[in-house]
């Protein structure tokens, strides 16, 4: 099993005429996703390597009905094209669009809640079940199958612990990138449960950084709800205090967000915390030898 | 994207909330003007992006138009040091001038977006000015916050809730809750990241007034107000990061030797990270986005190598998509451009890596290939201590 997406996933592209989307789209043929459709305003009837585009995701739903939807529009469009594939009745959508403003997605949070629409992102790589479907901009042939689970905060950090556990042979379950975004639909948390629920899935991976407090809240969850072994490394331990945002931000964390704080929240919660980047696949490599010798 | 008090409070007054008389000085004369024309003692106050002037010697009080001159003289162009600035100061080009005011309390009001919530609060203390910190850190429950839907507004009893609970008197109950309906207002129609006013303050003669107020902009919005946009001030920030900017590469300066150039903001952290951890000292945090085309390295290369203080540039890319040969010709040609003095350490991964490594090992160029993140941050250490010594 995976999580989220599997080679069942019928996937729709927003924005998919643009230079990313039709890029990102070939990829994702590649790697053997079905994408089942693609939409751009005004495009409708064209064909990208004969996949059909519609003008609108109602439509390409009456037409193809697919199950999650990726979103690569510019950013000053990319809060309509979510709440326009949630409106639509699409469970999950992945947005990779990079700078929505902050405010635009004040307004998509509660409108995907009233429709039961899932985001995962924006500003993020997307989500990968090794083998199965990718959905993002990930590459995908770092991937391998396997019983890992890796949730980040990060992009390219991302692609650098997937790639350690490949080396190792350490296959990943699912990867999904949650995007870097201070507003984003999908938490640690909804990943942890979801991997925690999972077959497959015998550890996770989960790497966060400095900012917010997702990871207080993830190590409340692992404390209480996982079984399974958690591996984590917090980047920017080394970043300078500063570019705080005057009392206010100060005031909202409650002095949370440095990496110092999140490392102390994780131990305590029982996450494996590596303290360098370099050791995350070395250290799953441990985490799961040990696990299989308890059992 | 920050701006200065006094760019604040008009923001502020248009959307109605009362701010204390006065204007912007460029000179010592029209400080004096100023002070004549309100006919009072003044308060001169340094516009810098940081805070905590007060402690530095940025605000100061005057009786006299000549005394407001003499002020404004030393003031102007003094390298004013607080708490929020680096360590050298930032140099003062504008004082606000304005009425000084008999202040009976000083409060609180601020607005951000709660990430957790995913919308706007709006908090408020009784205890404002420059005690407001130790409340957060201290009886942090004594702050009152309301999330406020932004479809909605701010609704009209959870404005009464906040006057109230600041204990306004009955009678400035009225201009509070306008005054609090206008903060919001200013918040989410000029897309802040940050509105805050502290103090604000109630005066002997009956007044409610924003004597300090601070507005910070969420980047990704500025597309929608060009007005906003007009009021940046690129002398209050570092050269090189604004000339990032320009690339639409995010750097920030700091105090090491090893140059970082890396594709996205967690790697680039995680590169800081482990280049501390072998026991050196990154000179910056540079992320040339994910894509990092053969450009774009040419122009991160550029603003890295203009720090003086380089000795050894350290160079992680996963290229991801993209092909390490394609990247590793962006980086020789970048460096040969730019007659790259230091030793460069480069890591890449990604499609075609061994294809990248042999092309810059064969460049002619002083290359050092690492593999792996912790090898690279070695090298990049050893080298730049070697490096050092010989110049």
């Amino acid at each position: 099993m995976s999580i989220i997406i599997d080679e069942t996933t019928a996937l729709l592209v927003q924005g998919i005429t643009g230079r990313e989307g039709t890029f990102h789209t070939r990829q994702a043929v590649e790697y053997g996703t079905r994408v089942v459709a693609g939409v751009t305003p005004g495009k409708g009837g064209e064909l990208v390597d004969g996949i059909p585009v519609y003008d609108t995701v109602m439509e390409a739903v009456r037409q193809k009905q697919p199950n999650a939807s990726v979103i690569f529009v510019p950013p000053s469009f990319a809060a309509d094209a979510i709440m326009e594939a949630a409106d639509a009745g699409i469970p999950w959508v992945v947005c990779i669009s990079e700078g929505i403003p902050t405010l635009d997605m004040v307004r998509v949070v509660p409108f995907l809640k009233s429709k039961g629409c899932r985001l995962i992102g924006p500003n993020c790589p997307g989500i990968i079940s090794p083998g199965k479907a990718k959905i993002g901009i990930m590459p995908g042939r770092i991937h391998r199958a396997g019983p890992v689970g890796v949730i980040s905060r990060s992009g390219t950090l991302t692609y650098e612990v997937v790639f350690q556990l490949t080396e190792r042979g350490i296959g990943q379950s699912t990867c999904i990138g949650i995007g870097g975004d201070p507003i984003i639909g999908t938490h640690f948390v909804d990943c942890l449960q979801l991997f925690e629920a999972d077959s497959e899935t015998e550890a996770v991976v989960l790497i966060g950084e400095i900012g917010g407090s997702a990871e207080e809240e993830a190590a409340f969850f692992v404390r209480d709800h996982m079984k399974k072994p958690v591996i984590g490394f917090v980047a920017g331990t080394t970043a300078p205090p500063g570019r705080r945002m005057g009392h206010a931000g100060a005031i909202i964390s409650g002095g949370k967000g440095t990496a110092a704080e999140k490392i102390a929240s994780w131990e305590r919660a029982g996450i494996t915390v590596c303290k360098s980047p370099a050791e995350i696949g070395a250290t799953v490599e441990k985490a799961m030898a040990n696990r299989r010798l308890q059992a | 994207m920050k701006i200065h008090e006094y760019q604040a409070k008009k923001i502020l007054s248009d959307f109605g909330v009362p701010i204390p008389q006065g204007g912007v000085a460029e000179s010592p004369k029209e400080a004096g003007e100023i002070c004549a024309q309100l006919g009072k003692p003044v308060v001169v106050k340094a516009q810098i992006h940081a805070g905590g002037r007060g402690k530095g010697g940025g605000v100061k009080i005057a009786s006299s138009p000549e005394e407001a001159e003499r002020i404004t003289s030393s003031m102007l162009g003094m390298q004013l040091v607080t708490p929020q600035t680096p360590p050298q100061g930032v140099k003062v080009r504008k004082v606000l001038v304005e009425e000084g005011v008999k202040i009976q309390k000083e409060l609180y009001l601020g607005v951000v977006i709660d990430r957790t919530a995913a919308m706007p609060v709006m908090m408020a203390s009784e205890s404002g000015g420059m005690e407001i910190e130790e409340v957060a850190a201290t009886a942090p429950e004594k702050i009152l916050k309301i999330h406020v839907e932004p479809g909605l507004g701010l609704l009209s009893f959870q404005a009464r809730k906040i006057a109230f609970g600041l204990g306004l008197p009955p009678a400035l109950i009225p201009v509070g809750t306008r005054l609090l309906d206008s903060l919001f207002r200013a918040f989410t129609d000029k897309d802040c990241s940050l509105a805050e006013i502290n103090p604000l303050v109630m005066v002997e003669d009956g007044r409610l007034l924003a004597l300090d107020a601070k507005m910070n902009f969420d980047d990704n919005a500025l597309f929608r107000h060009p007005e906003i946009r007009e009021l940046r001030d690129v002398a209050e920030e570092d050269p090189l990061e604004v000339e990032a900017t320009r690339y639409q590469i995010n750097y920030i300066k700091l105090d090491g030797n090893i140059g970082c150039m890396v594709n996205g903001a967690g790697l680039a952290m995680a590169t800081m990270d482990i280049i501390k951890l072998c026991g050196g000292d990154p000179a910056n945090f540079l992320d040339v986005g994910g894509g990092a085309s053969a450009e774009q390295v040419e122009n991160a290369f550029r603003i890295l190598l203009s720090d003086p203080n380089v000795k050894a540039v350290l160079i992680n890319i996963f290229g991801g998509i993209l092909r390490c040969d394609v990247l590793a010709q962006g980086v020789i040609e970048a460096a040969s451009k730019l007659e790259v003095k230091v030793p460069v350490v480069v890591r890449l991964e990604g499609t075609n890596v061994e294809k990248g490594r042999s092309l810059l090992r064969s460049s002619g160029l002083n290359f050092t290939v690492a593999s792996g993140m912790r090898d690279a941050a070695e090298k990049s250490v050893e080298l730049a201590r070697t490096h050092n010594l010989t110049y």
